[in-house]
């Protein structure tokens, strides 16, 4: 490992995922706020915070914008700056970057970045319109296509190019919702089978019922501040020692290859260059499971495998909490959720616990480096991380 | 029919915008826009060449024709599709080399197959919202007559 890292993470919250009723954005971030600050005595917030990031993707769900001075007047830290961000469900991912881009710069010492999203109270017709905002409007939205649908596409492609098959999706849910089993935020908390995923109700052909995300409300937050600065917050922080953005197209039919995401590419290799790693340094993974095939093309992209060879690695067991490799121990977007805005920071969040040895009954063994890779659309946005523990 | 309006530059020649594209589709006629600098052909149509940054792209029509590259049947759909559920979009490549996405209707709801000829057909603006165009889409084309 050469790379010096460019922040360090001292604190984290995660407010409970799924259907949150009776709860508002803003309300459900001060959940993920006030563990964050518990979990931190030695920081002040309204004394060492002095910047907010939060990712949100869509404020007509709740008919309210300006989503960073609302969540930063709910935790009580006005009057610092507070922006959103907003790349669709990798809209707090990409606050990540944007807050350890405020502290390697030397703008601000210590900052809080997170996410939101409150999408549970809508009648899923309504939310699904609302999630394809992030495709192309003119030519994917206007002739119906949808996110499940755009993702069926990319799977039939995978399948007919490399012979990947329904099953080798179904063993992602059955993986994911295992860890999501053993989470006590998660939207879902129990186990499946591959017989229970294979037989589901098709949203949109080849997918099913159970490749597909949740729809769920959320929030997600942690806390950066400046390497030499983190021992004074935390006594075993996590270092993040690489950061990864790419943008491509914003229609799939434009993309030459269907069967991979560019963006993810790009961006973990940047990630992986700027930490001084390679793919197969990393011990544990949050990757963007928004549906199985995302997960299965991510662990190509990302270089946990051969390209093609996705189906493969599911089912050699090396992804399970157990395998040389944890992917999702969280139980993923499948099983933990998806509140869009939030999903990225809550990846970050996974991470944290891992690294820290908190992650309880889905504690993977000794883990050094953690990596999270949050995609936007799909694959319009992918933002990677590299992480370190303080051994 | 309702006279069509091309949106145009101050020499009268059409703008390459997306509006006029679905203007075309009007028209009957399936377009797309070629750099005049560097050839790059472009659907959706583009006012500026990603590749070369010249603003100087002229309309051509396309043959309509191509090939399915991949295909999804939808079951859960957005409010405004939801009562034209199960249906299928895809992606088409074209034979220019080009691709384009965009429902495709079958003679049999299911029998979509990658690698199936496919040609462009088009109907009147149906949605509510804005703006108010007319729709391109792909249907198989039958083997005998194609
Ligand atoms: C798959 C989907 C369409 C299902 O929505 P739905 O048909 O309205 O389902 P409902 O909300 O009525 O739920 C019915 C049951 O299925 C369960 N369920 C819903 N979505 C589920 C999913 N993705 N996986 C497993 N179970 C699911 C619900 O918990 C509920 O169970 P219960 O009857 O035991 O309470 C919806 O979850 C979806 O669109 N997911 C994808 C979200 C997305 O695109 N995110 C952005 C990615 S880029
Ligand atoms: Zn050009």
């Amino acid at each position: 490992m050469t790379g010096k890292p460019l922040a360090a993470i001292v604190s984290a919250g995660l407010s409970r995922f799924g259907k949150l009723d009776g709860l508002s954005a803003r309300e459900i971030f001060q959940q993920a706020g006030k563990e964050a600050f518990d979990r931190c005595p030695n920081l002040d917030p309204r004394k060492d915070i002095k910047a907010l990031f939060v990712g949100h993707m869509m404020e007509s769900t709740e008919h309210q914008g300006h989503t960073g001075p609302m969540v930063a007047d709910w935790l009580g830290l006005n009057p610092i700056p507070a922006s959103r961000t907003e790349n669709a469900c990798a809209s707090s991912g990409v606050a990540l970057r944007c807050g350890i881009q405020a502290v390697a710069s030397g703008l601000a010492d210590t900052v809080i970045v997170g996410g939101v999203e409150k999408q549970t109270h809508l009648p899923t017709s309504d939310t699904t319109e609302y999630l394809a905002l992030s495709a192309d409007n003119f030519f994917e939205q206007w002739h119906g296509f949808t996110f499940p649908a755009l993702f069926a596409l990319i799977a039939r492609a995978h399948m007919h190019e490399y012979g990947t098959r329904e099953e080798h999706l179904a063993m992602i849910a059955v993986k994911n919702h295992s860890n999501g089993s053993k989470n006590p935020k998660a939207h879902i908390q129990k186990e499946i089978t591959v017989e229970q995923a294979m037989t589901s109700r098709i949203v949109a052909s080849p997918l099913k019922l159970f490749d597909c995300s949740l729809i769920s409300d959320g929030a997600s937050c942690v806390i950066l501040t400046r390497p030499e600065l983190a021992k004074k917050f935390a006594d075993n922080p996590v270092y993040v020692l690489g950061s990864g953005q790419a943008s491509d197209t914003i229609g799939l039919y434009e993309r030459e290859d269907l069967t991979s995401l560019k963006a993810s590419i790009l961006a973990s290799r940047e990630a992986y260059k700027m930490a001084g790693i390679e793919p197969k340094d990393v011990d544990v993974a949050e990757v963007h499971d928004c549906f199985t095939i995302a997960e299965l093309v991510a662990y190509e992209d990302l270089g946990f495998c051969a390209k093609g060879d996705g189906g493969r690695l599911i089912e050699s067991g090396e992804t399970k909490l157990t395998g040389s490799i944890p992917v999702n121990t969280s139980g993923g977007l499948k099983s933990k959720g998806h509140p869009v805005g939030a999903t990225g920071v809550a990846q970050a969040y996974e991470v944290y616990l891992q690294l820290t040895g908190q992650a309880d009954h889905r504690q993977v063994k000794d883990p050094e480096i953690g990596l999270t890779h949050n995609v936007g659309g799909h694959g319009s946005t992918s933002v990677v991380h590299v992480y370190k523990t303080s051994k | 029919m309702e006279e069509i309006i091309f949106e145009r530059d101050e020499k009268g020649d059409i703008l390459p915008t997306i509006q006029n594209f679905y203007k075309f589709c009007g028209q009957g006629r399936l377009m797309a826009v070629k750099c005049t600098k560097c050839n790059k052909l472009l659907a959706p149509p583009r006012m500026l060449c990603p590749s070369c940054y010249s603003s100087d792209l002229r309309w051509i029509q396309l043959s309509g024709r191509g090939q399915l590259r991949t295909y999804s049947m939808i079951n859960i759909a957005p409010k405004r599709f939801a009562s034209q559920v199960p249906y299928t979009v895809g992606i088409v490549k074209l034979q220019e080399g080009i691709s384009l996405p965009g429902r495709i209707m079958l003679d049999k709801p299911g029998d979509a197959q990658i690698g199936m000829d496919v040609i462009v057909d088009f109907e009147p603006a149906q949605m509510d919202g804005w703006p108010q165009l007319p729709r391109y889409f792909f249907r198989s084309v039958n083997k005998t007559s194609g």
